[in-house]
């Protein structure tokens, strides 16, 4: 990874320009400042300059004010994660200064709002101080009017100046932000986003510009994890979902809902969870797989729902939003706590599918991938995504819409004859049909709860029993069996293995760079598909004296986390290990290099 | 992208919310000469009701109504929840859904909104409807989503065998309340129109006639309307309806020909007379369903993309987040 070279204070005189290849800007205030926003427009202006981006904010669970964070990443190159330490903080209040002056590199700049921040002495030496009146300043370039609402484009005007972004890209940004509003509002944002740009840094600061990035694709486009994943449903060609708020699902809903009339499509919100679940499994019946979601709490609402889809064999897509837990545990923070009840969720013996995407991107790409295992496998699907993903910006290649976008309209040709629960099938599959089908042979099946024969009809027999079980795990099986093995990142043999899934990827990989860089053996693979597992796991594994499995979730009564319990069990491999914790914040690369050396240096414990 | 993208054989067709006719009661026919199904025709797995049981009044009388309004197998979709009643699916011939407790009505929503083509009857219990599903009965009512729904009331629970349930008078005795059920029941009429019900129905498995004209009148209804039947468990509940039967010396009574169906004040106050009451249309008053106000938005929606594939709406999207 090419660091960025803030390393030293500039030595005055004339202000120099520094050619860079990323810079990690940390802008931290409250939650009503609108930081978001400056986030937003520069992780937009990367997305369109064909540089890479990566963003990370926390919210507070109030429903107004509280500190809040966004971190934004930008690079010429590969970015991985959201990154460690940042290069530029920006501080509206005393909290947020002294709260993040420990995520700013030494040698730093932290940029700071004179009219609420006091710098502390001894701070002075060790990061680069540059206080600017942000709030008088705006009140002066809007006019006076009330408070310091447009103080966050007067800080993207200062940040703009700094980094010698394209002003054009920007304004044109921060006007297709406030299309469609009063007029008034987008003259003071340029007013106020003017004003920050001609502030004179003067003397005090260098200046930086991006080097050209080497990206030559055709056009990238920006969102995140929740717009991605709600955009390959809908190219997927989901047409109905139902739902019920909840953070950080809501989202999605209010996309889907805002978005699927324009393709004759519905989604409803529904008085609870069940209902929610219900109703998508209603329309899945009906002859296209729907889609509902949640986080935690409502997960845990769905599972018996989710426990008749197994039964019925019924396709379904499932997101799972994961924050921390239990219960209501934290809302706006991340946790990928909910393996467990994706996997095993639910009373009896009930396979189903879970996939855990692995960035923005990814979000998009799974959605499509997991409708179309629903409906290939007639089975509930859940997408196990995190709060983290949700909210984090990406810029990504735009992908091929009409090449992937896909019509799954029921099939309503009459059939001869029709039992979805065929035992003969092949891997054991079920196909359904539609309801407005005509099934000649007059003979009409049951999508149901209880077990049943061929036909769907109640039976107590144990032989369809267990041939019905059975038959539920062998086509889970079959899929297990096709899916791709993970792609090591790294030579395929050495010392350390980390083991990731979902959001972690990126610091995940860029550990294994840094790791390897300073020489040490350190390779990776990230587990997309939790349930069923791909193949081939036993021989990487087998390449590694150490294999660290790398997850936010607690290391539970026997050490392990939840992915890292159940690969033990599937693989019944001492070398497996965890690496967990629940902060509520995603990994930091640094993190994550302490955590895997400390562990390599505990040996493996006799259990 | 690494994804791998399963293939998927092709499908044929294309039903969307906004294309498709709505579901008339009467069944087009292709062939005017058509008779109805016969009862051989759409009758499935024999009942597992015990002997007596007023839930096979009501499984005849369906035969009949979709005997009568000469429907297709292929356009009915039967769903329910669990209990004695909802054992229901599987004695009909048709599309059906055995559902998860309570939950019968969310389900058909979802197949109500997605395919308009279809008719959509749930039938259940007084446990599904008024207990343990008790929320989705207000909600399904409120929204006033395009179905049916059959309660088949027995004010006990009787696939468990002897429990309370919501509806059972004070004072009857159940396993779980030996000396007598102590809770306020369930007005089921009250909780219909209170929660929003267009079309609210009484009726009893004991006089077929009126049950089919009740079955006939929720059919015809445009929006989600409700009959409850009060079906006798000869088991666990014997005689509990003697009173609306008059071959067992009880009165059935009409609703007043002079109740005004749309006065939802009057309505409430009918439902207020002692048990037995009266058996007719309570309530009954037009309003736009769900299924029409969804379908008008995308109607709206529609017409802003127009002519435009989907991918190349979505595409839209898209090049707002360049």
């Amino acid at each position: 990874m090419s660091e960025s070279i803030l390393t030293a204070p500039p030595s005055g005189g004339a202000p120099k320009v520094s050619k860079i290849s990323e810079a990690i800007i940390r802008i931290a205030g409250n939650s009503q400042d609108g930081i978001q926003a400056i986030g937003g427009f520069l992780a937009r202006l990367a997305g369109r300059s064909e540089q890479e981006v990566m963003t990370f904010m926390t919210i507070p669970s109030t429903i107004s004010g509280g500190p809040s964070i966004f971190q934004v990443r930008i690079g010429s190159g590969e970015v991985l994660s959201s990154g460690d330490d940042a290069d530029v903080l920006l501080a509206f209040y005393q909290h947020s200064y002294e709260n993040h002056i420990d995520s700013v590199k030494k040698g730093g700049i932290v940029l700071y709002d004179s009219g609420h921040v006091e710098p502390k002495a001894e701070w002075l030496n060790d990061y680069h101080h540059v206080g600017v009146a942000i709030s008088g300043l705006t009140v002066e370039a809007i006019g006076g009017t009330a408070k310091d609402k447009g103080k966050n484009i007067f800080a993207l005007g200062l940040i703009a100046k700094m980094f010698d972004l394209n002003i054009p890209k920007l304004e044109k940004l921060v006007g297709e932000r406030f299309a469609g509003k009063d007029e008034s509002i987008l003259k003071n944002a340029l007013a106020a986003f003017h004003a920050g740009y001609a502030y004179s840094l003067g003397n005090l600061i260098e200046t930086f510009q991006f080097m050209e990035s080497q990206k030559r694709s055709g056009h990238q486009v920006v969102m995140n994890g929740n717009e991605a994943l709600a955009y390959g449903l809908i190219a997927a060609g989901v047409r109905f979902g139902a739902g019920y708020p909840i953070t950080p699902w809501s989202d999605i809903m209010e996309l889907l809902r805002r978005e699927l009339p324009k393709y004759g499509g519905s989604f409803i919100q529904c008085e609870d969870e069940i209902a929610a679940v219900s109703m998508a499994l209603g329309a899945s019946y009906a002859g296209r797989v729907a889609v509902t979601g949640s986080s935690g709490p409502g997960i845990s609402l769905k599972t018996e729902a989710i426990g008749w889809a197994v039964m019925a064999e019924m396709p379904l897509i499932v997101c799972d939003i994961q924050r921390g837990g239990p219960s209501t545990g934290m809302p706006t923070n991340v946790e990928q706590s909910d393996l467990n009840i994706a996997v095993n969720g639910g009373h009896g013996d009930s396979p189903r599918v879970v996939i855990a995407p692995t960035n923005v991107e990814d979000c998009f790409y799974t959605a499509i991938e997991a409708v179309n295992i629903a409906r290939k496998y007639s089975v509930p699907v859940i997408i196990l995504s995190d709060q983290a993903i949700s909210t984090r910006i990406e810029a990504f290649e735009e992908p091929n819409l009409e090449k992937l976008c896909q019509d799954i309209s029921p099939d309503l040709t009459p059939v001869a004859e029709h039992k979805p629960y065929n035992l003969a099938a092949p891997d054991g599959i079920t196909r359904h049909v539609a309801p407005g089908t005509k099934i000649q042979s007059g003979k009409y099946p049951i999508a149901t709860g209880l077990e049943h024969d061929e036909l769907g009809h109640p039976t107590g027999s144990p032989k369809l029993h267990m041939q019905m079980v059975a038959k539920r795990r062998r086509k889970l099986q079959a899929l297990g069996e096709s899916l791709p093995i993970p792609e090591i990142y790294g030579p395929a043999e050495g010392n350390v293995l980390l083991v990731g899934w979902g959001s972690t990827q990126g610091p995940i990989r860029e550990a294994v760079d840094r790791a390897r860089a300073a020489g040490d053996s350190v390779s990776s693979i990230h587990i997309k598909h939790i349930n069923p597992l791909p193949p081939g796991l036993t021989n990487i594994f087998a390449g590694f004296n150490h294999v660290f499995v790398v997850e936010m979730n607690d290391e539970g009564l026997y050490g392990f986390g939840q992915l890292g319990g159940l690969l033990r069990a599937r693989y019944c491999d001492p070398k497996i290990r965890g690496i967990t914790k629940t902060d509520g914040l995603t990994f930091r690369v640094r993190e994550i290099l302490e955590r895997a050396k400390a562990t390599v240096a505990a040996g493996v414990r006799k259990l | 992208m690494s994804s791998p993208i399963v293939d998927i054989p092709p499908r044929v067709g294309n039903i969307t919310v906004a294309e498709v006719a709505p579901a008339v009661p009467t069944a087009p026919l292709p062939d005017s000469e058509r008779k109805g199904l016969t009862k051989k025709e759409i009758a499935a797995d024999h009942p597992t009701w015990c002997p007596g049981c007023g839930d096979f009044s009501v499984l005849a009388l369906y035969f009949k109504l979709i005997e009568k309004r000469k429907m297709l197998h292929e356009q009915i979709t039967t769903v329910a929840g669990i209990g004695c009643s909802s054992r229901f699916p599987y004695f009909v011939q048709a599309h059906g859904v055995h559902y998860i407790h309570g939950r019968a009505l969310p389900f058909a929503s979802g197949i109500s909104l997605s395919r308009p083509d279809l008719h959509v009857f749930v039938f259940g219990g007084d446990g599904d409807a008024f207990s343990i599903g008790g929320n989705h009965v207000n909600h399904t009512a409120r929204k006033n989503i395009n179905m049916t729904y059959v309660i088949m009331d027995n004010f006990v629970y009787g696939l468990t065998k002897k429990q309370t349930s919501p509806t059972s008078p004070i004072g009857f005795k159940s396993k779980t309340d030996l000396w007598g059920s102590l809770d306020q029941p369930v007005n089921p009429m009250k909780q219909l129109i209170s929660a929003g019900a267009t079309f609210v129905a009484r009726a009893t498995a004991t006089n077929p006639n009126h049950l089919l004209q009740m079955m006939e009148a929720a059919l015809d209804h445009d929006g989600f309307s409700v009959i409850e039947c009060l079906s006798e468990c000869v088991e666990f509940y014997e005689g509990a309806f003697d009173a609306a039967n008059p071959r067992k010396g009880g009165v059935f009574s009409l609703v007043p020909p002079e109740h005004d169906v749309t006065d939802e004040a009057a309505a409430y106050k009918l439902s207020g007379d002692p048990f037995p009451g009266h058996f007719g249309i309570f309530y009954k008053v037009n309003r736009p369903t769900k299924n029409a106000n969804e379908a008008k938005i995308n109607a709206t929606l529609k017409e802003k993309v127009k002519g435009l594939k989907d991918w190349q709406i979505l595409q839209r999207n898209f090049d707002r987040l360049k």
